[in-house]
């Protein structure tokens, strides 16, 4: 195999596996090591700069990192990677004076973001502090977007949702609540240098079934995400005692534990497949178990049952799958009864303001065509990002994309093509202090997963906007910032330094290490102490060593960077080296300044 | 020194022997030699060779005297028994432990120091008394743990750290042990342990006295340009004279002899394979190995393998007619039968 590149940053990054997974690439390893100094404003800020929302996304997130996570296939159980994050913010003190500020002089170009959800937000914090003047059309007279019409409060109170929010918008934004943007050619004609859309996938998807439209009074059918907004903005405060909920992903839980807190005594969820290949996140499906909400699996609905003009129950279809869930067949058919029907079976996107005759592509399912890299669409000037561009994806999703746009209508707006992105960089500090001395913990802490207290289930109900979660004590923080390994100190090689005396081979404990005759991958991995498993992690490859022209080989998979490689290495061939990304944002991108 | 104990990281995947043992059970404390020392190589391969053979840890007993070599013992199979003798005096107290229990596997570790010094009147004579062990020099030339002096194994015109070059000629462990009848007599370098843990393993299945020499350079006072055991000279200087493999009875009908392999069954049953020897070199022939070793040696080279081996010899519980059963499970009354008994045998005498 040719010798590994290590200076491409995308090899160590890799190594990250957290960061790498995280759409927005936070910097885990290294806010999880500010916690465990107790330096919280350190790591809430360092989560700020790249996914702008630590408070809100330390409840809410999806959490991509977590299944990445290298501790999963070291012990079995993911860092809660999540649940520290919020510490982080949970614990930090007032950080604003420490926030970019906008220059007292603006540069002049305007911007149009339309909806004031994460995208939009996202791409203001990144314009405001370079002199842009940032205009946000927002239909409520909140901002927030999804994260506040489709969070229930009992997941992310209000208070959180504002500070976090607030901060962008005090760095001068123009926030234009109760305002509906109905026409994209009007905003076009308003002169903004650039409009970016960021208005979500708004639109919750409709069941057809027959019954759907046959009730004669008020409706017990809803749809989840309008629902749920309806709750958020206090339209709707009860439902009857038997809710069935519609499909299993994570809006379903969020419906089904909010039917518990307005009244529902008897809640199911109706599944069409299999728990293994349901949507929700694990954990929210626990945390809906727990609050005794029924979860019935292989349940397809077939029509509304209605008396008298007014809905009674529901019909399914039992259906039984094949092992893969790709086929299945009807088995029986049952009607459960019911008051009250909520839909949550998926959502789309809605454009019906954006004239199609602008030059704006839409292409497949009525999506805008829009560049994976650049965020732009066919027209240029007007960019989409998070849910708006590709569909429901989350909220850290919605950030990546924000970034990403930034610093496309920065480019735009400076004249410079959008396709010309900034570079990827990186740092790497070695983490010697001394002989056997590290500046981390560098020991393998066999604590397992700490666990999320929750509120008590007696008192858990007693308001709608009573936080489930409680956070993280001050021990279980402790223990859980040590399970983390380090993955961004990273083991780098050196191979002219290298006498070839094993020392590093025989003290690796993950058994990771192997020096060996050059060869194709399979004959490398052939010679590690222990089989290689993971085949999308890298096995690197030194150049050849000087004595005998061997190359040293590592299975990046299961190593617990515990430094004793380099400990063990007489010649500081091997080192440990803190790996810091540079992502490149707005304010890193090539700027023309013409006058 | 390491900061941390070597971790157990639980999912990974570790082979297994046939006792379903990993060779992490084979391992002992944390090593607290100098990083990069030649020894921790030796430990692993040690590690490696008892791990391969499935011995039960608790059938090891492991020797050492004193010296950097001599701490090694605590970092290999922590199962085991072990015993920590005064310098040079590791010999005799292997052969003591060998001679009164014949079931454990008898390792020794010892260094040129250890060996060729203070100890060398005792390894003379637990190589005539072919003592049942596998002994391990752990050569480097130097006196590690008291600043690099040159020691008995130090090649002449080999310089120290400083500079000042060896005048004294070596003892070489291979010639001493072939001159006293050693029956089992090879050399390895702690840098290839692919040549080494086979030897290891056939000096452990031996039954005799297996004498093993490592060269292991001492990466703080013997790894330099003037030193002839520092890992570059070795490496540039080495000569392998064959590729050791030890198979199982199994597999001997497997692998038909070809014209540059020797065999040698081992009493244990398996079969040594030595394959790509040298022409003319019989490793079962004393005299071929002496006049190998000395050629080889005036053309500067560094021979490394098994150059001889002698299973028919009678080992010490031959010699000796040492008790078959352990000393330890024979009941009191019988190994220490009371004045009586010793006043009938001294009767004998009057």
């Amino acid at each position: 195999m040719d010798p590994t590149d290590t200076t491409d940053p995308t090899y160590y990054h890799r190594v990250v596996d957290c960061q790498w997974a995280c759409p927005a690439h936070t910097n885990v390893p290294e806010y999880i090591r500010l916690i465990a100094q107790g330096r919280y404003d350190d790591a809430y800020l360092l989560n700020r700069e790249s996914n702008v929302f630590p408070a809100i996304l330390g409840r809410t997130c999806d959490r991509p990192c977590e299944p990445a996570c290298r501790r999963a296939r070291v012990d079995g159980e993911a860092v809660a990677i999540c649940r520290l994050k919020r510490v982080a913010a949970d614990l930090s003190g007032d950080v604003s004076d420490r926030l970019p500020k906008p220059p007292e002089e603006k540069n002049g170009k305007r911007v149009a973001c339309v909806g004031a959800g994460p995208a939009s937000l996202t791409v203001a914090n990144d314009l405001l502090p370079l002199g842009y003047s940032v205009t946000i059309f927002e239909q409520h007279e909140t901002a927030g977007g999804l994260m506040r019409t489709n969070i229930p409060a009992f997941r992310l109170p209000a208070s959180v949702l504002d500070e976090e929010t607030q901060a962008i918008i005090d760095m001068g934004a123009d926030v234009r609540y109760g305002t509906r943007v109905t026409s994209l050619r009007a905003l076009l004609g308003d002169g903004y240098d650039a409009i970016f859309v960021g208005s979500g996938a708004p639109r919750g998807k409709e069941l057809d079934l027959p019954g759907r439209w046959e009730e004669t009074g008020d409706t017990h059918i809803h749809i989840g995400i309008d629902w749920l907004e309806s709750i958020a903005f206090g339209h709707v405060s009860s439902v009857g005692e038997r809710v069935l909920i519609i499909g299993v992903g994570n809006t379903a839980m969020d419906c089904c534990r909010s039917s518990r807190r307005l009244g529902g005594k008897d809640i199911k969820v109706m599944a069409r497949r299999p728990r293994a290949f349901f949507k929700a996140s694990p954990w929210e499906l626990e945390d809906a178990e727990e609050e005794g909400v029924e979860i019935l699996v292989n349940h397809s609905p077939k029509r509304f049952v209605l008396e008298d003009g007014r809905l009674v129950g529901m019909e399914l279809d039992v259906l039984e799958w094949d092992e893969r869930a790709v086929h299945s067949q009807v088995v029986g058919t049952v009607v459960i009864p019911c008051d009250d029907v909520i839909l949550a079976i998926g959502q789309e996107n809605a454009f019906p303001w954006i004239e199609r005759d602008l030059g704006l592509a839409f292409g497949e399912w009525d999506l805008p065509v829009v560049d994976e890299t650049t965020m732009e669409s066919t027209l240029p000037g007007v960019f989409f990002g998070g849910d708006s561009a590709w569909g429901p994806k989350n909220i850290i999703w919605a950030v990546a994309h924000g970034h990403e746009a930034a610093i496309s209508i920065h480019n735009h707006c400076q004249g410079v093509a959008v396709t010309e992105r900034p570079p990827v960089g990186m740092n790497l500090y070695s983490q010697r202090m001394g002989i056997g001395q590290w500046s981390y913990a560098n020991d393998f802490n066999p604590a397992g997963r700490q666990k999320m207290d929750h509120v008590e289930l007696s008192r858990r109900f007693a308001a709608l906007d009573l936080e489930v979660e409680v956070g993280f004590s001050a021990e279980q923080t402790v223990r859980e910032v040590q399970r983390c390994l380090n993955c961004d100190i990273q083991t780098a090689f050196r191979a002219p330094l290298c006498i070839e005396c094993d020392a590093c081979v025989d003290v690796c404990p993950a058994g990771c290490l192997t020096i060996t005759g050059n060869g194709s991958e399979e004959e490398l991995a052939a010679h590690l102490p222990v089989a290689r498993t993971n085949f999308e992690q890298a096995l690197f490859v030194s150049d050849a060593l000087p004595q005998t022209g061997r190359v040293m080989v590592k299975d990046e998979n299961v190593c617990v960077h515990c430094g004793l490689c380099a400990e063990r290495c007489p010649t500081s061939a091997w080192n440990m080296e803190r790996f810091e990304l540079h992502l490149p944002y707005a304010k890193d991108a090539t700027v023309v300044w013409s006058r | 020194m390491a900061s941390i104990t070597k971790p157990l990281i639980p999912l990974v995947r570790l082979e297994r022997n046939e006792l379903g043992l990993t060779v992490r059970d084979y391992e002992g404390a944390m090593s607290t030699l100098c990083a990069g020392c030649g020894h921790d190589s030796i430990t692993a391969a040690i590690i490696r060779a008892v791990f391969e053979l499935a011995i039960p840890p608790h059938m090891i007993s492991k020797l050492s005297g004193i010296g950097c070599s001599s701490k090694t013992t605590a970092y290999f199979v922590r199962g085991a028994h072990g015993f920590n003798a005064v310098h040079g005096r590791m010999a005799a107290i292997a052969t003591g432990a060998n001679a009164a229990n014949r079931q454990l596997r008898t390792i020794g570790v010892s260094g040129d120091g250890d060996s060729l010094s203070i100890g060398v009147g005792h390894l003379t004579h637990a190589i005539r008394r072919n003592v049942n062990m596998l002994y391990v020099i752990e050569n480097n030339g130097v006196y590690g743990l008291t600043k690099g002096q040159f020691s008995a194994s130090a090649d002449v015109s080999s310089t120290s750290k400083r500079g000042e070059p060896n005048l004294l000629p070596p003892i070489d462990p291979m010639m001493l042990g072939l001159s006293l009848g050693a029956t089992f007599v090879a050399r390895g370098f702690s840098g290839d342990k692919a040549h080494l843990v086979p030897l290891l393993k056939a000096g452990l299945e031996h039954e005799g006295f297996a004498l093993v020499d490592v060269i292991s350079p001492c990466i703080q006072f013997g790894d330099h340009e003037g030193s002839t055991k520092s890992y570059a000279f070795t490496r540039e200087h080495e000569t392998l004279v064959d590729d050791p493999l030890l198979l199982g009875e199994d597999q001997i009908v497997a692998h038909l002899p070809d014209d540059a392999t020797t065999s040698v069954r081992m009493h244990s049953g398996e079969v040594l394979r030595l394959r790509s020897l040298p022409a003319g070199f019989d490793p079962t022939d004393r005299a071929s190995a002496f006049a190998y070793l000395e050629e080889r040696k005036a053309a500067g080279e560094i021979p490394m393998g098994l150059f001889y081996v002698n299973e028919a010899v009678p080992d010490v519980h031959e010699l000796n007619e040492t008790s078959s059963e352990p000393l330890v499970s024979v009941p009191y009354k019988r190994l220490c039968p009371g004045s009586s008994a010793l006043e009938e045998i001294q009767q004998r005498f009057v």
